[in-house]
């Protein structure tokens, strides 16, 4: 183990106070093999060099930067956009099941199982288990599958089945809760292929790990096209796995480093700490420990805990965690779209939320700021056209 | 008067050649639910474990999910929970079964205060795993709750003999990989289970999660100290059938055990 900020958590998974491993017993050699035959992956030149293969052939990688020259003269800073809109599958989502799935592999089993929100992870699962050979079950919520119907429909056409999920809140929270029992069954020939840096030891580190390339991508490309450090680097979270892979390349930096959360669903600004989901980190619950489900017009941020380690990265102060309101996303997303031809997925809009509002602000003029474009807005324009045309959520 | 102690009265019945019935019975689940609690003891249950409500219940099939969200919606909480159980004398020792955020958001001393006053000996904490185990089993050995451990059918052997070492009470027993539920049939995952522990030292065996008729009560009571039985009675309560379903059921389990 190594005491470096975002290196190792070691054998027990922990980031400070969070992190672990919560889970019932059936599923403790299930995490333990899985955390073994990562550490042997990820030291394995075949493995890593098969996976940024795949990624640069396959998942369109390394995505640009893009500097957004109408939007920066607005607001009075430099702002540039890590494109992970412009990975395959229309998100930052690939990299992590792109390595799972070459670990679901390496470890002999057949099949994955993942959980999804918004759609985009459950269509990476599919489209990496579809790539690999793999069976693939998705499972998502009905709040979800219904407002995300176009997303249901990619993973049926990628090969993959979509079981919806009714109980509790029927979202993100309960679509993991099913993904958990269904593993229990199956975890002899079936890898839990989770979405987000979250999740019982090893998986916030291990999924952090394969998002980390956004990070390392950055830091090259900000470096070789003259901009340097950028003074911002920001990024929304739900679970936090787009975060936590652009936050990995510069937290031995002087950037200031900024987690926006949904307001209806933030884990850090309106949580306490818990434990839920095999892991402690903050979350959202009652005075007597019950989970409240989250609310955000984003079904990705529909998530009422965090990643441990961005808990103990606001616990030590090297990262900060705002919040954005489902009405300044709208805006935001609109106004990418109309300034700078881009149309972001309503998860990313809320950095670009954060990033409207306090410019001239929180973030001085003439700022350099870098905001992971998590994911591209296709997924949302039904949702986004109803509000906006028809006053519904 | 308090219960009796889960890690003294057990072995003893055993001992005495006795095979244990433990009825699972949800907190809170209407206004009847302690006097299900006591037709089950007078059904033939040899101790009782009793469900404080958890909304993410991960190791919960959809029976006892349903039971936990009616509990939770009627205001149940673990302290109302544990109040009103401190309010009647059980002739038979009480075990908690819940997940750790109930414990660790009241705080461990004050849940096992809470607890012991209930006359609660026992706990099983489903995510709460032996790694992660230290401060909620110290706070409860010094408060005399006996922590009951599970060991599954991946559990490997070394780590079933730590597991062995570390369970109070009894030992948790996994009849087969899944979720609590209702199964046509167990499988003969239930005797190499138990084999596994009964290989090591430890308090005595209750198997339980998929363990839902009288025949297959007395199956696994015989290779096992003892058998757990949730869902089949949760669903009888979720149906309505109150205490006298509840003792109806446990009474036909205790007889086809005692056959």
């Amino acid at each position: 183990m190594t005491d470096a900020v975002m290196g190792d958590p070691g054998s027990n998974g922990r980031f400070g106070d969070f992190g672990g491993r919560f889970v019932p017993e059936p599923l403790m050699p299930a995490c333990q093999e899985l955390e073994i035959a990562f550490r042997e992956a990820w030291t394995d030149p075949t493995f890593i060099d098969e996976y940024h293969t795949i990624l640069r052939d396959y998942g369109g990688r390394p995505t640009p930067i893009t500097r957004c020259g109408r939007l920066s003269e607005e607001l009075g800073v430099d702002l540039y956009l890590k494109r992970e809109d412009l990975a395959h599958t229309g998100s930052h989502k690939i990299n992590n099941v792109i390595g799972q799935a070459l670990l679901t592999r390496r470890m002999g089993k057949q099949r994955m199982i993942a959980e999804t929100g918004a759609g985009q992870h459950g269509v990476a699962s599919a489209t990496a288990a579809a790539l690999l050979g793999l069976e693939c079950v998705v499972f998502m919520g009905e709040v979800d599958t219904e407002r995300q119907q176009l997303n249901v429909f990619r993973m049926e056409l990628l090969g993959a089945e979509v079981r919806t999920v009714t109980s509790g809140s029927r979202t993100l929270k309960d679509a993991v809760n099913e993904a958990m029992r269904t593993w229990v069954s199956e975890v002899e020939d079936t890898h839990y292929c989770l979405g987000s840096v979250m999740g019982p030891h090893p998986f916030p580190w291990m999924v952090r790990e394969f998002q980390r390339i956004i990070g390392d991508e950055s830091v090259l490309q900000m470096f070789e096209s003259g901009v340097g450090t950028p003074d911002f680097v920001v990024a929304c979270v739900g679970g936090g796995s787009n975060a936590a892979g652009l936050f990995s390349g510069f937290v031995d930096s002087p950037a200031a480093l900024v987690g926006v959360e949904a307001a209806g669903g933030a884990a850090i600004s309106s949580g306490s700490p818990g434990v839920l989901h095999g892991m402690r980190s903050m979350l959202i619950q009652n005075d007597d420990g019950q989970i409240i489900e989250a609310h955000s017009i984003s079904a990705g941020l529909d998530y009422p805990g965090i990643g441990p380690e961005h808990a103990h990265l606001a616990e030590t102060g090297r990262a900060r965690y705002e919040t954005a309101t489902d009405e300044e996303v709208l805006v935001a997303l609109q106004r990418l779209a109309s300034r700078e031809g881009i149309i972001p997925a309503l998860e990313s809009a809320h950095a670009l939320a954060w990033v409207i509002r306090e410019a001239g602000h929180e973030i001085p003029l003439g700022s350099k700021v870098l905001i992971n474009l998590s994911g591209r807005g296709d997924k949302d324009v039904a949702q986004v056209r109803a509000i906006l045309r028809g006053g519904a959520t | 008067m308090a219960a009796p102690h889960l890690s003294r009265e057990l072995p003893l019945k055993v001992a005495a050649g006795r095979t244990l019935l433990i009825p699972y019975v949800m907190a809170g689940l209407d206004d009847q639910w302690l006097d299900v609690v006591d037709a089950v003891v007078d059904a033939g249950a040899d101790a009782v474990e009793v469900g404080l409500p958890f909304s993410d219940p991960i190791i919960d099939g959809p029976t006892i999910q349903e039971a936990g969200v009616r509990s939770i919606e009627r205001g149940t909480t673990a302290v109302s929970a544990l109040a009103q159980l401190a309010r009647r004398d059980f002739p038979v020792p009480i075990v908690v079964m819940t997940y750790y955020n109930i414990i660790a958001h009241l705080g461990h001393e004050r849940f096992a205060g809470l607890a012991t006053n209930a006359g609660v000996s026992g706990a099983i904490v489903a995510d709460l795993s032996l790694e992660e185990l230290d401060g909620w089993a110290a706070c409860a050995d010094d408060s005399g709750i006996d922590t009951v451990l599970l060991v599954a059918p991946s559990t490997p052997p070394e780590r079933t003999q730590r597991l062995c070492e570390r369970s109070r009470g009894f030992v948790y027993a996994v009849a087969r990989m899944g979720v609590t539920g209702e199964r046509a049939e167990l499988g003969s995952g239930v005797i190499d289970v138990v084999s596994k522990i009964r290989s090591f030292t430890s308090p005595p065996v209750c198997v339980g999660i998929g363990v839902s008729t009288p025949d297959q009560a007395a199956e696994v009571g015989e290779s096992a100290d003892g058998v757990i039985v949730g869902s089949a009675l949760i669903r009888r309560l979720l149906d309505g059938e109150g205490p006298n379903g509840a003792a109806e059921f446990v009474g036909s389990l205790r007889r086809a055990i005692d056959a």
